[in-house]
Parts: C-alpha cells; sequence; structure tokens
C-alpha cells in the first residue's frame, strides 16, 4: 500500500493535554464493552440483551443502583489503597490479604471482645474501624518492612500474604468461632452494623430495602483525605518524587526506607478498612469468601482512575456495577472478562500518553 | 497417631505428592524461563484456567486427550503472545498486566464454560502408565513409575530447562537479556524477539499446566479450579533462585503439604488444623525469600522494559 502520508509515534516532549488520559480511559471502557459483546456475539450470546440487562440491573431503579453502590464501597478503599501505593511504584497486590486481615482485627472487637457488649455503637462501630486499619496495616508493614530493609520483592510477598490472610480467617471461622458448624461465626449484635439507609426506613419509606450503608462515606472521606495528600502535602510530594526519580529523592535527603513502610502501611490501613466496612455494613458476620476479588479489581480500578482518587470513585461505581451484573446475569464471567480487556485497553491507550502520533506527508518526510 | 506413620500412608503420600507437584512444575518452569530473560508473568493462573478449561473441552467432545493437551497450548501460546505485545511493545507495568491477564482467564474460562458445557462434567483423562522395569523396584517404582504420562513430562522438564537455560547458546541469550539487556542488543541478540519466545513459551506450559489439572489430575472443569495454584508458580521462581532444580525443590514442598493436607482430611485422629497447615508454604516461601537474599540476585533486569531508544 502506497499512502501519501505515513503515520509516526514520537515520544513526547511536552505535556499531556488535561483532557487525554480521561478520554482514554473512557474510551478503554467502551471499546473494552465492544470487544466483549463481539467475544460473546461469537460464541453464541445476545450482546444487546446483556448490555440492556446489565444497565436494569445495576442503574435500572435505586434498589439496585444502592446495590452497585453496595459493591464500589470496598472497591473504592482498596482502590485508593492501591493508588497510594502504586504512586511510589510499590506494586503492592495484596490487597485482598489487607482486605481479610482488616476484617479478622475489626471482627475481634465483637468476638474476644474488646469492647463490652453493651458498649453503645459508637464505641463498638469506632473500635472496629480503628482495629481493621490495624489489621491492615500490619498485612502491608510486612511487605514493605521486608522491601525496605532486605529489598525483597513486594509483589511477591504481597501476593503470599493474600494467601496467608485467607488461610488464617479460615482457621478461626472453622474452629474456633464457627457457628454451629458453619463457616461462619456468630451473626454481630446490632452495635457493631454500620448504619443502613433502609434503617430509616419507618420516618422514610422510600429508603424501605435500601442496602447502602455509612462504609460509603468513609470511601469518600478517605478519597478526600487521599487527594489532600497527593495534590496539598509535603508527604504527598514526598511520595511522588520517590517514585518518579528515587535518586534524586534520595539526594534531596528524603528517608526512603521510612515512607515505602510507611506508605505500604498507610495501603494496608485503607484496604483493611475495606475490609471494616464489609463485614460491619454487608455481612453482619466474618464469614468465608467476603471478597469477590475485590482486592485484584481494586488493581484495575487504581490503574484507570490513573490513581487519581475522585476517578477511583467513579471508577469504583462502574465496577461495582460489574459486580452486581456477574452476579445476577448470565453468562456469569463476562464480569471478570471484562475487566481484564478494560485493562488491556488502558494499557494500549497508554501509549498515547507517553507518544504523540503524528501524521506525516510523504514529500514532507523526504526534505 | 501411629496410623499416620504406617509404610502405605507414607507412600501414598509421597505417591499423591508427586502427582500433584506437576501443574506447579509446568507453571513454574515456564515461568522460569520468561523471569530469566527478564519478564514477570504474573498472569499464569489466567493462562492455567484458559488452558484447562480448552484441554477439557477439546477432550470432552472428541474424546482424544493429546488433541485437547494441543488444544491448551495453543489457547496458553495465544494469550502469551498477547503478553508479550502488552510487555514488550507496550511496555507494560508487569506488576499491574498479569492482574488484567489474570482476570481475562478467569472470566474467558468461566464464560466459555458456561456457554459451552453448562454443567460440570467429567472426562476419563490420562491413566496411569507404569513403566516397565522401573515401576517393579519396591517403593520408589510405585511413587515415582506409577504415574501418569503428564507426571513423567513434567519431571523430565527440569532437567531440561537447566540444560537449556545453562549448556545451549539460546539459553545464554535467554539469561543476557534479563541481565543486561542493552549489552545483549548491543551484541545483536534481539531483546524483543528473545522475550517474545520466552513468554509465549511460558504461556503455552502454563497451558499445559492447567490442561495437566483437567485432563490428568482431577478430570473435571470448574470455575476458577487453579484457585491461586498459577499464582504460586510465580513465587515459586523466586524460591527456587532462578533455577529449575530450586523450582522442583518448591513445587515439592506445596504439593507434598497439599498431599498431607489431604491425607489428613480422611485421618480425623490428627489435631492440627488443616488451614494452618497449608499456610505453612506460603509463610515459609516469604522466609526462604527473606533468608535467600544476600546469597541469589534475582536477573537485574526483571520487571523492567526495555526500550532501544530509537
Amino acid at each position: 500500500m502506497n499512502l501519501p502520508f505515513s503515520i509516526r509515534f514520537e515520544k513526547r516532549t511536552d505535556d499531556v493535554p488535561k483532557w487525554l488520559p480521561a478520554a482514554t480511559a473512557i474510551g478503554s471502557v467502551v471499546i473494552a464493552f465492544l470487544i466483549s459483546g463481539i467475544v460473546l456475539a461469537f460464541i453464541g450470546g445476545e450482546p444487546l440483551r446483556v448490555l440492556k440487562f446489565f444497565f436494569e440491573a445495576t442503574f435500572g431503579n435505586w434498589a439496585v443502583f444502592s446495590d452497585t453502590l453496595v459493591k464500589a464501597t470496598p472497591l473504592i478503599m482498596i482502590g485508593l489503597a492501591c493508588s497510594v501505593a502504586f504512586k511510589m511504584k510499590l506494586w503492592n497486590i495484596g490487597a485482598e490479604g489487607q482486605f481479610y486481615a482488616g476484617a479478622f482485627f475489626a471482627s475481634l472487637v465483637v468476638l474476644v471482645p474488646l469492647v463490652p457488649p453493651d458498649a453503645p455503637k459508637v464505641i463498638t462501630l469506632g473500635a472496629m474501624v480503628v482495629m481493621g486499619m490495624i489489621g491492615g496495616a500490619i498485612w502491608g508493614f510486612f511487605p514493605g518492612f521486608l522491601k525496605a530493609r532486605y529489598n525483597v520483592n513486594e509483589i511477591i510477598t504481597t501476593l503470599m500474604l493474600n494467601y496467608v490472610a485467607i488461610f488464617w480467617n479460615n482457621f478461626w471461622i472453622f474452629d474456633k468461632w464457627s457457628d454451629a458448624g458453619f463457616q461462619m461465626t456468630p451473626t454481630f449484635p446490632k452495635t457493631a452494623w454500620l448504619p443502613r439507609l433502609a434503617d430509616l426506613a419507618r420516618e422514610y419509606p422510600v429508603f424501605s430495602g435500601i442496602t447502602l450503608h455509612v462504609g460509603v462515606v468513609f470511601g469518600i472521606i478517605a478519597a478526600v483525605i487521599m487527594w489532600w495528600v497527593f495534590k496539598r502535602s509535603r508527604w504527598g510530594y514526598e511520595i511522588n518524587l520517590i517514585g518518579d526519580n528515587p535518586e534524586a529523592a534520595r539526594y534531596a535527603g528524603l528517608n526512603i526506607t521510612r515512607n515505602i513502610i510507611l506508605v505500604m502501611m498507610v495501603s494496608g490501613a485503607l484496604a483493611g478498612l475495606a475490609g471494616m466496612s464489609e463485614i460491619s455494613g454487608v455481612v453482619h458476620r466474618l464469614q468465608e469468601k467476603i471478597s469477590a476479588g475485590y482486592g485484584f479489581t481494586g488493581i484495575i480500578v487504581a490503574w484507570l482512575a490513573k490513581l487519581n482518587p475522585f476517578a477511583v470513585i467513579i471508577v469504583s461505581i462502574l465496577f461495582g456495577a460489574l459486580i452486581v451484573a456477574g452476579r445476577e446475569i448470565q453468562p456469569a464471567g463476562l464480569a471478570y472478562l471484562l475487566q481484564g480487556i478494560i485493562l488491556f485497553m488502558v494499557i494500549s491507550s497508554d501509549v498515547l500518553l507517553r507518544y504523540q502520533v503524528r501524521i506525516v506527508r510523504k514529500e514532507q518526510e523526504t526534505v | 497417631m501411629s496410623e499416620i506413620f504406617s509404610a502405605t500412608v507414607i507412600i501414598g503420600i509421597l505417591t499423591s505428592g508427586i502427582r500433584l507437584a506437576t501443574p506447579y512444575l509446568y507453571a513454574a518452569i515456564g515461568e522460569t524461563f520468561s523471569q530469566r530473560s527478564g519478564v514477570l508473568n504474573l498472569g499464569v493462573e489466567g493462562q492455567m484456567l484458559l488452558g484447562a478449561f480448552v484441554s477439557f473441552y477439546v477432550a470432552f467432545t472428541t474424546g482424544n486427550l493429546w488433541l485437547g493437551l494441543l488444544g491448551a497450548m495453543i489457547a496458553g501460546a495465544l494469550m502469551g503472545l498477547a503478553m508479550a505485545y502488552v510487555t514488550v511493545n507496550l511496555q507494560a507495568v508487569q506488576g499491574i498486566s498479569g492482574i488484567g491477564f489474570y482476570l481475562f482467564g478467569l472470566g474467558m474460562s468461566d464464560l466459555l464454560f458456561k456457554m459451552l458445557l453448562g454443567t460440570v462434567e467429567t472426562v476419563k483423562g490420562f491413566s496411569v502408565a507404569p513403566i516397565p522395569v522401573l515401576s517393579k523396584i519396591p517403593v520408589i517404582g510405585e511413587i515415582f513409575f506409577q504415574q501418569n504420562i503428564m507426571v513423567y513430562i513434567a519431571f523430565l522438564l527440569v532437567p531440561t530447562a537447566w540444560f537449556i537455560l545453562n549448556k545451549t547458546t539460546l539459553g545464554l541469550k535467554i539469561r543476557s537479556v534479563g541481565e543486561n539487556p542493552d549489552a545483549a542488543d548491543s551484541l545483536g541478540v534481539s531483546v524483543a524477539k528473545i522475550r517474545y519466545f520466552t513468554i509465549i513459551l511460558g504461556g503455552t506450559l502454563s497451558g499445559v499446566a492447567g490442561a495437566s489439572m483437567s485432563i490428568a489430575l482431577l478430570n473435571v472443569f470448574q470455575q476458577n479450579m487453579t484457585s491461586g495454584l498459577g499464582f504460586i508458580a510465580v513465587a515459586l521462581v523466586y524460591f527456587g533462585a532462578w533455577r529449575a532444580w530450586g523450582v522442583l525443590a518448591g513445587a515439592l514442598l506445596f504439593s507434598m503439604v497439599q498431599a498431607i493436607q489431604l491425607r489428613m482430611q480422611i485421618i480425623e485422629s490428627i489435631s492440627l488444623s488443616p488451614d494452618l497447615a497449608v499456610m505453612m508454604p506460603y509463610i515459609l516461601t516469604i522466609i526462604v525469600l527473606v533468608a535467600s537474599v544476600s546469597r541469589v540476585r534475582a536477573p537485574a533486569a526483571l520487571t523492567k522494559p526495555f526500550d532501544r531508544g530509537d
């Protein structure tokens, strides 16, 4: 083919236009939906019907939209957890384990119990929040410490600790706290339940059956705090500098060892908070399989949101919808497939942020 | 208590431990190649799941296990090809992109399963093929030489991988690309080609690892049937210090613990919790990583994209 022009990729020398990251992210999602639709049609499904069903099952009315937000809630916190670690180029893929650790530690408040069973709700819930964050932070501390002190790859340690957390939880659920032989603890007392909109149904009948709980507020507060940390605080500046240019950061006298451990602990604490919110707001007991792969989905959330805390909220709602849809619609599996393709598209489109496409006329080229 | 120390029980545990090591070996040896060339392929789990489904489906519909195996290899290789493109051409962050391939394989295998099969079926997988003479040796014959063909190939893969990596020109190229891609490039070795090769090889072997579960070990396909085994395979390469024999040791550690745990579920008199028992290899992996940090070094270019700068 002899075109009168050629397409060239050139390294960007100027700054990326402000609108471009958002545009590529949205484009990636749209293209991923298209590809998944083609895949579905190819193996004999009906993509348009599934798409219609997807919107009805996730955004169709207040009740299902509330389900979507409930699924988005842990993703917001885990997406933020991943964002803070990724900013420093620490590849924490252990949010799943940190989530379980947070759930376990928060459960201790009720199951040990750490506060008297008749303590006021505020005290119980407050203690659970603190314990959940401590649990996640401990799970983040080990990989952080090993990375900072011995340069042990955090990808492997966080991965291994995922399984340790899950088996540790199982040990307690199956052997120690089992409710009449079931693989779950007894239901927590009401004082350990995060308030739901449905609790207000007596005064406001519209809220009846709406499962949205206060956890989503935790997520939004966390997003605001992380935004402030990244944009306004000195510590956020340090994280960015260490992530972008560790050599320069070292010369500038920043304490990299301490920051690695600290960032991993903050990351773990956010994921741990998600674990607390899930058991206190949704399942109301500690049980098996409390995470629908949130720890992994959160990684994709963070990446698609380009590590921007507010974008994390929006992306989490989309992915929350995917999880709800994955539970409701047949064929299941489509939700994970979409997540994988979305990430693939985002990575592909990242090239547009690093390079610029130029169309060069042939005559021009020879000059 | 004395029950578990009887000879038959111990032989039984060792025999199943050897058999259970197969998926770890295929996946981790494949991963050794890609990591030696500087690429951390975190998508092993997804490649295994797709390989497990494809091999099962082909074997189920055609009745031919070898065709099933071939299908798994093709599925794994195609995912490897996509992974190679993302890693080499797009220079993606490997710790992130692999998770995408994991979720893709998890979703795709489940989707295909629901659309094409719908229910859990079984196949008659590779049956035990005793090796003449050797299988007659007492104890050792029973443990090592009365297995299925997928087990034998898996164990033969270890010396083969060692030989290729250490004694051939190809191995030298792979290692040099993983240690110092700039130097390798200036000597005329194509970093991109070598990495494409190792990632696709890794994908192929991960596909086989999945097949070894669905048409040799368990003979069923279920959603998420690998349940993290592929991620363990990635860690095993670190555990084994990027050496084929070290990987074998790690694979046996995990598979033997698994075999003991399966046996303990049968013998109820044992009081140790199975959940705490299966937790141990994961903790041990971390301890081994920390302990070996001063002795062994990862390939210098591991996880670093290569940019020729043109």
